[in-house]
């Protein structure tokens, strides 16, 4: 645990951040990475343990509160970012994270989780994408491909998966980035930008379930393939892959295409802009339809609205000055009144 | 001739018109300037869930009722002795609740041919014989209004529709009302409209007038002021008693309200009021759907504030999942549920008291929590502070129900004294409780945990839906544990009791029958009783504000009395209680006609159950 020094903080390391709970995912787990991930990264924030509070649903990822030693709700199944945007809107002075899952955030919690995108909650929300519903033993989940053949789909699945970057884009998010569990590095660095940023942060994370849907996403994190079917994202650079040989650029009436670089004009080459129009971003989040194909990572979009709970408090800040503190005795005699004398 | 003026201890007035016809605004100022003339009063809007029915169709019927008298008024009235009807439509839908002999003031002008049609009659009621037996006053208020408006500079439909102001200046004169507390208002309203303002003047004053010089009417009435105890005093709904209690339980708390809901018929009124009070630190949230709204105001509480919501009708079941997890985290929270009329989506603007026992109950698991109710319009601000304060000492949420009945009507109420108030202490905690440790399960007193909320140094902790060990609040899954834990939170809310003022007999308390009940019948039982003990009869009565827990003297009271009487809008779930935890064999009088029960049914039913 840190401490205090003459009024200042001292280094914060991992440990602070790591509650005595024993870990009880299934060995070999994609949520352990992000786990590790996370309680490294925090310090680096500088912001203390108690004022951090992580907010969780129901599923596996839920259970990512308890191992944090940080104030914490483990909630019910889906209204985690509900539960947080009345913390993180009561309390601007906190910093405020959502862990959640595919099944929690996008099936039963859809509504919460657009909601709180488009209203911009001071949230970091980690949605670990695994495409099945792993706590109640192998169903499949809103993310999970056409023809899946899980328990409760033994002919397969007819349902059409969501696109969760498109989803947090369609919903106005204003930072939407996707990450992959067993990359410390690229994970660390989303999570830095997420942190840093002024609003809510989505951040979808592939996360291997290796008991109920394992290798998902082998094409993306496996070496070697996830060297040649990563797309990483950087802003301002051109979207170059596969150790440079192939790239995404605008094809025929307009489209983005995965063309090779050889072949391609350097001027249609697309440049990544995190702050552009929602348009391009939207675009590089269909570049596949699913992890099976060269897929993009790294931060979509990236911009500036007004902070809910700021608002908020700016809108009762500014009553406060035009009405003055209010005062009970004068609202309760707001109106007509008339006086009954003694006697 | 001159007219005479005769005196009147107590009168029902009701006004019915069209949606459109402005019949709310109407009830609101006769209510104002009777309530500044010194009346006892109750009021009862009664309008339909559509915003803008069909003009002239029976069910865009908008009516306002009002009960004024020399003394103690409890209900709005059973019957109108005083019907004032814009259309066709609003006669024959409102009719029927006129007394025998009573009064009937038509809008003859909106009496036509097509109106009748829209309205169902197959010929004109106030010439056909229909109204024999009532005293029928036809009077052209559209004629009189458009001529008295004449030259002002508006338009023929805005002059039409200063025509509730001539109803208003009528129905003024007759009983006496004075004329500047309308006047002033009008002023007020239509400071920016000067034309709209001198057309709904001249049409008040030609009301008034019109009853003054003409021959129709013979006399008018004076109904003198009530005794009341000296204070200043106000009229008041009971939903903005309710938002204002809420307001005055953050105030004396410390704690900034936080209000997420959801729109909803008639809780949204709640919505509405405290979103205009962010000078008070009002956070106020509208949010996706209800269950939002629930997991908002839980976050909020969590955070550090008061958090609050409030729905009706569907919007209770839809927060049951949070309310549980509220009584697992023991957080305080206050859940306003202003009854309507069910199942589904029911009559959304009409009354009932159908959710007493899904608020004791309504949640899977064990999960008990306390449950209050008010009784008045004017006791909603009370109730709201006593709904925070029994969630904030007992770490716990409190379910308050209200109905809509509550929530529209109107009585005149005794400003209290601000620092009279009651003071609520958030008691936060500050440091470890056990040594050095931090247990966020270990209770005081009252079995309540402590409240440690986010920034506090050293009191980091989770807390969650699944089952809590005693003490440390790690998770467990333990048997036993969950025995204890299961235990101890019926305990703490069972506690309550002795934290509540005893359940209090009034009336002949050597009766042989009790009535018992609960929220907004308190006005109709205290009138019934009334009424039976001036034939003669002996009749105790009580009224529970507390219903989970109930005063720990309730057993002891229902059993003293040979017969238990349990008047509810709903179908007996008071006395289904009643009769479960004390083995007492109280009857029920059921009402579920989305209207509140009449004096005279209750006064009926208590005779036959004293025969």
């Amino acid at each position: 645990m840190s401490e205090q020094v003459d009024g200042k903080t001292t280094a914060l390391t991992k440990k602070d951040f790591a509650s005595d709970l024993e870990v009880r995912w299934c060995p070999g787990c994609g949520d352990y990475a992000i786990l590790a991930a996370v309680q490294s990264f925090m310090p680096e924030l500088g912001i203390e343990p108690d004022r951090t509070v992580f907010v969780s649903g129901i599923g596996c990822s839920g259970r990512f509160t308890y191992y944090m030693d940080t104030y914490g709700v483990h909630g019910i199944h889906g209204r985690a970012p509900a539960i947080a945007t009345g913390i993180a809107t009561a309390r601007p002075d906190l910093c405020v994270w959502v862990v959640t899952g595919d099944g929690d955030a996008l099936s039963i919690g859809g509504n919460h989780l657009i909601h709180a995108l488009r209203r911009n909650v001071n949230l970091k929300i980690l949605m670990f994408n695994n495409q099945i519903y792993g706590l109640t033993k192998g169903q499949y989940s809103p993310t999970s491909e056409e023809g899946k053949v899980t328990k409760s789909t033994p002919f397969g699945s007819v349902d059409h998966p969501f696109n969760p970057i498109a989803l947090a884009l369609g919903a106005e998010g204003t930072f939407v980035a996707r990450t992959i569990d067993n990359d410390r590095q690229h994970l660390t660095e989303v999570l830095r930008a997420a942190a840093a940023h002024k609003g809510a942060a989505f951040v979808e994370i592939y996360q291997n379930c290796n008991v109920f849907n394992d290798g998902a996403f082998d094409l993306l994190r496996e070496k070697p393939e996830g060297l040649h079917n990563q797309i990483r994202l950087e802003h301002g650079q051109p979207i170059v892959f596969d150790e440079g040989r192939r790239c995404v650029s605008v094809g025929e009436n307009g489209r983005l295409v995965i063309s090779d670089v050889t072949a391609t004009p350097p001027d249609r080459i697309i440049v990544h802009d995190v702050h552009g129009r929602p348009s391009l971003a939207f675009a590089l989040a269909h570049t596949s339809p699913t992890p099976t194909e060269p897929t993009c990572i790294g931060v979509f979009r990236e911009v500036e609205r007004p902070v809910y709970g700021e608002a908020m408090m700016s809108q009762i800040q500014m009553a406060t000055e035009r009405l003055g503190q209010g005062d009970l005795a004068t609202l309760l005699r707001s109106g007509d009144t008339w006086e009954v004398k003694a006697g | 001739m001159p007219k005479t003026v005769e005196e009147k201890t107590k009168v029902v007035v009701r006004f019915a018109g069209d949606s459109g016809d402005g019949m709310q605004l109407t009830g609101d100022r006769f209510t104002s300037a009777t309530a500044i003339l010194g009346n006892d009063l109750a009021t009862l809007p009664d309008f339909p869930a559509e915003i803008r029915a069909p003009a002239g169709t029976v069910h865009g019927v908008s009516a306002f009722q009002i009960q004024f008298a020399s003394e103690d008024v409890t209900t709005p009235g059973d019957h109108p002795n005083v019907l004032v009807a814009m259309n066709p439509a609003a006669l024959k839908a409102n009719v029927d609740l006129v007394e025998r002999g009573g009064t009937i003031i038509v809008n003859e002008d909106a009496f036509n041919q097509r109106a009748l049609g829209r309205a169902g009659y197959a010929s004109d009621p106030t010439s056909d014989g229909t109204l024999d037996g009532y005293q029928v006053y036809r009077v052209p208020m559209t004629t009189i209004t458009l001529r008295a408006t004449e030259g002002l500079g508006i338009t023929k439909k805005e002059a039409e529709r200063s025509k509730n102001m001539f109803a208003l200046g009528l129905v003024s004169w007759m009983y006496g009302r004075p004329t500047e507390v309308s006047l002033d208002w009008l002023e007020r309203r239509f400071a920016g409209k000067p034309q709209i303002l001198d057309a709904n003047i001249a049409a008040f004053k030609a009301g008034y007038n019109f009853g003054e010089t003409t021959e129709l009417f013979a006399h008018s009435y004076r109904v003198a002021p009530a005794p009341a105890e000296p204070g200043t005093y106000r009229n008041v709904s009971g939903a903005t008693a309710l938002a204002w209690g809420l307001v005055t339980a953050s105030v004396r708390s410390g704690l900034p309200l936080f209000y997420a809901s959801y729109p909803i018929t008639p809780a949204s009124e709640l919505l509405h009021e405290l979103s205009r009070l962010k000078n008070f630190g009002v956070r106020t949230l509208q949010a996706e759907d209800e269950i939002a709204a629930a997991n908002v105001a839980l976050g909020a509480s969590f955070a550090g504030c008061l958090g609050a919501t409030g729905t009706s009708g569907p919007g209770m079941d839809l927060k049951a999942e949070t309310l549980g997890l509220a009584v697992a985290l023991e957080l305080p929270m206050v859940i306003v549920d202003v009854q309507r009329a069910g199942p589904s989506t029911g009559m959304p603007t009409k009354t009932e008291q159908g959710d007493l026992l899904l608020a004791l109950f309504g949640r899977h698991g064990e999960a008990p929590m306390p449950v209050v109710a008010a009784s008045s319009p004017a006791d909603c601000f009370d109730t709201a502070i006593e709904a925070a304060r029994i969630a904030v000492r007992y770490r716990t949420p409190v379910i308050l129900l209200s109905d809509t009945f509550l929530a529209n009507s109107t009585e005149p109420w005794r400003i209290p004294d601000v620092d009279g108030l009651p003071t609520i202490d958030p008691n936060f905690a500050k440091g470890p409780n056990a040594g050095a440790e931090f247990l966020p399960y270990l209770r005081d007193e009252n079995l309540a945990r402590p409240w440690a909320v986010p920034g506090t140094p050293g009191l980091r902790h989770r807390i969650g839906g699944l089952e809590k060990e005693d003490g440390t609040g790690d998770i467990s899954y333990d048997s036993h544990n969950h025995e204890r834990m299961s235990a101890i939170r019926a305990a703490k809310v069972d506690r309550v009791a002795d934290d509540v003022p005893p359940l209090e007999v009034e009336g002949d308390v050597d009766a042989d029958l009790l009535v018992l009940g609960w929220g907004s019948t308190l006005g109709t039982i205290r009138a019934a009783a009334r009424r039976v003990r001036e034939a003669g009869r002996k009749v105790a009565t009580a009224h529970l504000r507390h219903l989970c827990p109930m005063p720990s003297n309730t057993g002891p009271i229902v059993k003293r009395y040979q017969l238990v009487l349990i008047p509810e809008m709903n179908s007996g779930q008071l006395a289904m209680l009643i009769r479960a935890r004390y083995l007492v064999d109280a009857k029920t009088f059921a009402k579920i006609q989305g209207l509140p029960i009449f004096a005279e049914e209750l006064e009926s039913a208590i005779l036959e159950v004293l025969v």
